[in-house]
């Protein structure tokens, strides 16, 4: 269907530009903005080529398309790419949220700009292969890569206890994935390959998929993260500059929900299966729990992160249902989780930028002199709570139905955590926008240059979209979904028929 | 060579015979010419171990053996011998700066001498020739490490050295004895068929010969003289330490324990992986306290040995391709990590501490880039080459079943990742404490090139991987 490996293209044009940037020379104002121009170009010269994708894809196929072979470390282990209807969707938010970041980082960042840019292009690179590589070592190698430019982004442009953060961040998620690694070894002696297509096709013997489910679900219950293993994304995100916050809300989290859809279900489904009823139990737990401690904090971007948290409980609950709605729901609140979160650490990356702090107590009053912020922070808020007619609510709802087929009770539970993220999150919009502007130090605060609107309002547009037409999205994944879902509930029946025989 | 006997070419080792003629005749030079020679001979050094480097790889193909069984050239032999000539030749390199100032041709000559030792000890076959081999390397060592005369530290820790490394060069005999008392040979492939119905006299000169082997590699629990010499010998010599005599040392214990005694396997491996635990544990947990880099690095040198050892553990043919990778990138991470250790230079002062490295990324982004990346990579994660050293012996450990001894081994390579991202964190998140000394050009070119294959490895990864699977077939 092609004639030049479009994916490649896409997973390593930003390489090229960080290429760029490292290569100029200077190292006053000058070649800052030439950094940035040059990462903001190569961002959306990216975008637009993964739109190519986009367009060539065919959504009526289950399997993988834009398919990449070439011979790797030894005559097994291959660069193979490709990407289907579940993948597509991260590779094209990925794209998508970069030059958002860069512009978000216009101003904020003042030290060591083209360090800055070159992290972030290096990381799309790494985070674009993650949902492209259809070899488990591949894969392996971007999800793992992306910690060291990420370690960079925290600990040099973050905030005050950013070593700590940063520490944390990476020993945690390192400890999670090292397992993971000893488990793809064991595929690979088990099956031969590491390819992922072939490993959906093997039928693998029980206990080596209870063993390898524990041990990818090491590492992707941390890069969700799941309750409890969910503590350094707190302090990750707080610590984070604006950007790094919405890369790690909006893609990073993702990987551990694109892990479960693309490894645990299709290759471990009797092991997904038996476990089912622990993601269950975690999920709820983290939808009622972060909320609970959403509720406490003093901190905005804290807040948002539990509430991350919150959100993420309610895609591993439609993934491991299993059905139809379950995964598709968990594919869109992703994606529409992706956006939001992502807007909504821009928003709160704003305000930063002019007051120098976080705490929520700080703020108040906002709507008499900035209405326009008003108004978006509204939006972005509305579909954090789940706002019929935003994008978040399609995702929760879907992914409650269809655990509700598998089990009420979690559906139950989850539902109230709705209510709650209705609590934290009005609850926040209150304390900083509404009321009367009393507090001194915002007398002068400004509204939404013409750059903040740039990145906010497209993002807006795409939240309301996704919420009155969510198809665009549901349809890129359908097929894949329901092949996914399909070869699981065979999978479950056939272990459960022979168990009756026996 | 026309005055062959059966069996006892001179081919094999001829190009043993080149380096030891050469390093001689460079020995002469040095002692008419005196101290003026030294860089003379430092140059013509590495000249002889080029020449010496293509000989070896342009012997013929195949296994090839002479002296009757007691020397083995084959594709393990000619791979590893290459990476030690490489280390040995890149070590001299870096060297330039303490030759020049301290101007001691003998360090030339000896680290030459210690060279051919290594040769004659990865190509050996049987015992005696492991003992010579492993004699000339370590004489030479000892001295080297108290090179640095009139320093304490230095003298120390070559006394140390000397003292540790023949009760283990003792051990070592001992052990060999008793296998020989046992077997009725010296020989590997002749201890691998008596082996077979040996009882525990055999088993007991394993353990010691093993011992001795493991003080070689500085292997828990024989390490103790490691970070106390790495510290106190000068960074020159501590880079050669680190590098070339591990490749050999560990070359042997491999090809000791898979031709010698491949049917008691079952023996051999519980001390392998219990002395790769112990190592790994170790070497990941006691570098955390560590202020001064050498000792930190010497500590590391400690795991990765652990590491490697997993390799071995598994006893088979990916096992042994495992080992030989990981010594290989081990080798080119651990140069990297020297050049900048030596690069680190204030007012011409030499600084080792690792406070001394805060703000580098501001005073020399160049340097800081580079070893930020060989610390991720001794770290072991991906892309960079120090990920498909661990990938490889830990595939060859899951395929041989030995999931316990994985598990420990990736989750104290998390334990260690932490103070290697210490390191990053000082030279990255840390305020500058003053400007380092331009960087002399030798150590410029070791780093770029040591940080081009650690960062690129994984682009072009299969030339290395094929060559160690060939050397790792070799064997069996």
């Amino acid at each position: 269907m092609t004639t030049w490996p479009i994916l490649s293209v896409v997973t390593f044009l930003p390489l090229v530009g960080a290429a760029l940037i490292w290569l100029l020379p200077g190292r006053d104002e000058a070649a800052d903005r030439n950094a940035r121009w040059i990462a903001l170009w190569t961002t959306l010269i990216n975008f637009a080529v993964s739109l190519i994708l986009v367009a060539r894809f065919d959504s009526s196929l289950a399997g993988f398309q834009f398919e990449e072979n070439a011979p790797w470390l030894d005559g097994v282990i291959q660069y193979h790419m490709g990407v289907d209807g579940i993948s597509l969707p991260f590779v094209i938010l990925t794209t998508a949220l970069m030059p958002f970041c860069i512009a978000a980082s216009w101003r904020s960042v003042k030290s060591r700009v083209p360090a800055y840019m070159v992290a972030f292009l290096i990381l799309e690179t790494l985070m674009v292969g993650t949902f492209s590589a259809l070899d488990l070592v591949l894969f392996y190698l971007f999800f793992e890569g992306g910690l060291i430019p990420m370690f960079f982004i925290i600990g040099v442009w973050g905030g005050p206890r950013r070593v700590y953060a940063s520490f944390k961040f990476f020993l945690y998620t390192l400890l999670g994935s090292v397992l993971m690694l000893l488990a793809i070894m064991a595929l690979y002696w088990n099956a031969g390959t590491t390819d992922i297509p072939t490993l959906m096709k093997t039928a693998m013997p029980h206990t080596l998929q209870t063993w390898a489910w524990l041990a990818f679900f090491a590492s992707f219950a941390v890069k969700m993260p799941m309750w409890p293993v969910h503590t350094w994304l707190p302090d990750a995100h707080v610590e984070a500059p604006t950007a790094g916050s919405v890369i790690l809300a909006a893609i990073l989290l993702k990987m551990g929900g694109y892990g479960f859809l693309r490894f645990s279900l299709p290759m471990f489904p009797l092991a997904s299966h038996d476990f089912a009823p622990l993601i269950f139990a975690l999920s709820a737990i983290a939808i009622i729990y972060t909320s609970l401690v959403a509720l406490m904090q003093e901190d905005m971007k804290k807040l948002i992160a539990y509430s991350s948290v919150a959100h993420m409980g309610f895609v591993t609950m439609g993934i491991f249902a299993g059905t139809m709605q379950g995964v598709a729901g968990g594919v869109f609140q992703m994606i529409s989780h992706g956006i939001v979160s992502g807007a909504l650490f821009l928003c709160v990356g704003i305000i930063y930028d002019r007051m120098h702090t976080r705490e929520i107590a700080a703020y108040g009053g906002l709507v008499n002199r900035m209405p326009l912020y008003a108004f978006v922070f509204l939006v972005f808020t509305m579909a954090n709570v789940g706002l019929p007619g935003t994008s978040g609510f399609v995702g929760e709802f879907m992914t409650l139905i269809g655990t509700f087929k598998v089990s009420v009770t979690t559906a139950f539970f989850a539902t109230t955590g709705v209510i709650l993220s209705a609590a934290y999150a009005l609850w926040l919009y209150r304390k900083i926008v509404y009321g009367a502007l009393v507090k001194p130090s915002l007398a002068t605060i400004k509204d939404l240059t013409w750059r903040e609107a740039a990145i906010l309002l497209p993002l807006v547009a795409l939240t309301i979209l996704f919420g009155v037409y969510p198809k665009p999205v549901l349809d890129m994944s359908a097929a894949s979904v329901q092949q996914l879902v399909d070869n699981y509930s065979q999978a479950v029946t056939a272990v459960k028929a022979a168990a009756l025989v026996q | 060579m026309s005055f062959a006997i059966a069996g006892y070419s001179l081919h094999p080792v001829l190009p043993e015979l080149v380096l030891a003629v050469g390093t001689l005749v460079l020995l002469l030079v040095g002692a008419f010419r005196g101290e003026r020679s030294t860089t003379l001979v430092g140059a013509l050094a590495l000249v002889l171990l080029v020449v010496t480097g293509v000989l070896v790889a342009t012997l013929p193909a195949g296994r090839l053996v002479t002296f009757g069984g007691s020397f083995i050239v084959d594709d393990y032999a000619r791979f590893l011998k290459i990476l030690a000539l490489i280390a040995s030749a890149v070590t001299l390199l870096m060297s330039a700066d303490y030759l020049g100032q301290r101007r001691i041709f003998e360090y030339v000559v000896l680290v030459l001498l210690s060279t051919i030792g290594m040769m004659v000890l990865i190509s050996a076959g049987d015992l005696i020739s492991l003992y010579l081999g492993l004699e000339m390397m370590s004489f030479a060592l000892y001295v080297v490490a108290a090179s640095n005369r009139d320093n304490l530290k230095s003298t120390e820790s070559g006394l140390k050295y000397y003292v540790l490394g023949s009760l283990s060069s003792g051990m070592l005999l001992y052990g060999a004895s008793l296998i020989y008392g046992f077997t009725g040979t010296v020989e590997f492939a002749g201890i691998a068929v008596a082996a077979r119905e040996a009882g525990i006299g055999l088993i007991f000169g394993l353990v010691f010969l093993l011992a001795g082997l493991c003080f070689k590699v500085s292997a828990v629990p024989f390490h103790m003289w490691t970070p106390d010499v790495y510290e106190g010998a000068p960074t020159p010599v501590t880079a050669f330490f680190a590098s070339a005599p591990k490749v050999a040392a560990m070359a042997i214990f491999v090809r000791v324990v898979l031709t010698a005694f491949p049917d008691v396997t079952l023996q051999w491996q519980q001390i392998v992986v219990f002395v790769s635990i112990a190592s790994m544990a170790l070497g990941s947990v006691a570098a955390i306290g560590q202020r001064n880099i050498k000792r930190m690095l010497a500590y590391s040198s400690i795991g990765h040995m652990g590491f490697a050892l997993v390799g071995l553990a598994a006893g088979t043919a990916e096992g042994a391709q495992g080992v030989v990778l990981y010594l290989s990138i081990y080798v080119a991470m651990t140069l990297g990590s020297f050049a900048v250790i030596l690069a680190m230079k204030r007012k011409g002062l030499a600084t080792e501490e690792i406070s001394d490295f805060a703000g580098l990324s501001r005073t020399n982004p160049v340097l800081a880039f580079f070893f930020a990346m060989l610390m991720f990579s001794l770290a072991g994660i991906p892309p960079l080459a120090g990920f498909f050293a661990k990938f490889y012996v830990f595939l060859a450990a899951i395929k041989a079943g030995l999931f316990t001894l994985s598990v420990i081994g990736v989750v104290t390579s998390v334990v260690g990742a932490f103070y290697y991202l210490n390191i990053v964190k000082v030279m990255y998140f840390d305020q500058p404490v003053g400007a380092v000394d331009p960087v002399r050009v030798e150590l410029r070119t070791v780093l770029a090139v040591s940080g081009i294959f650690n960062i690129l490895f994984f682009a072009y990864p299969g030339p290395l991987v094929s060559a160690a699977t060939a050397a790792a077939k070799s064997l069996f």
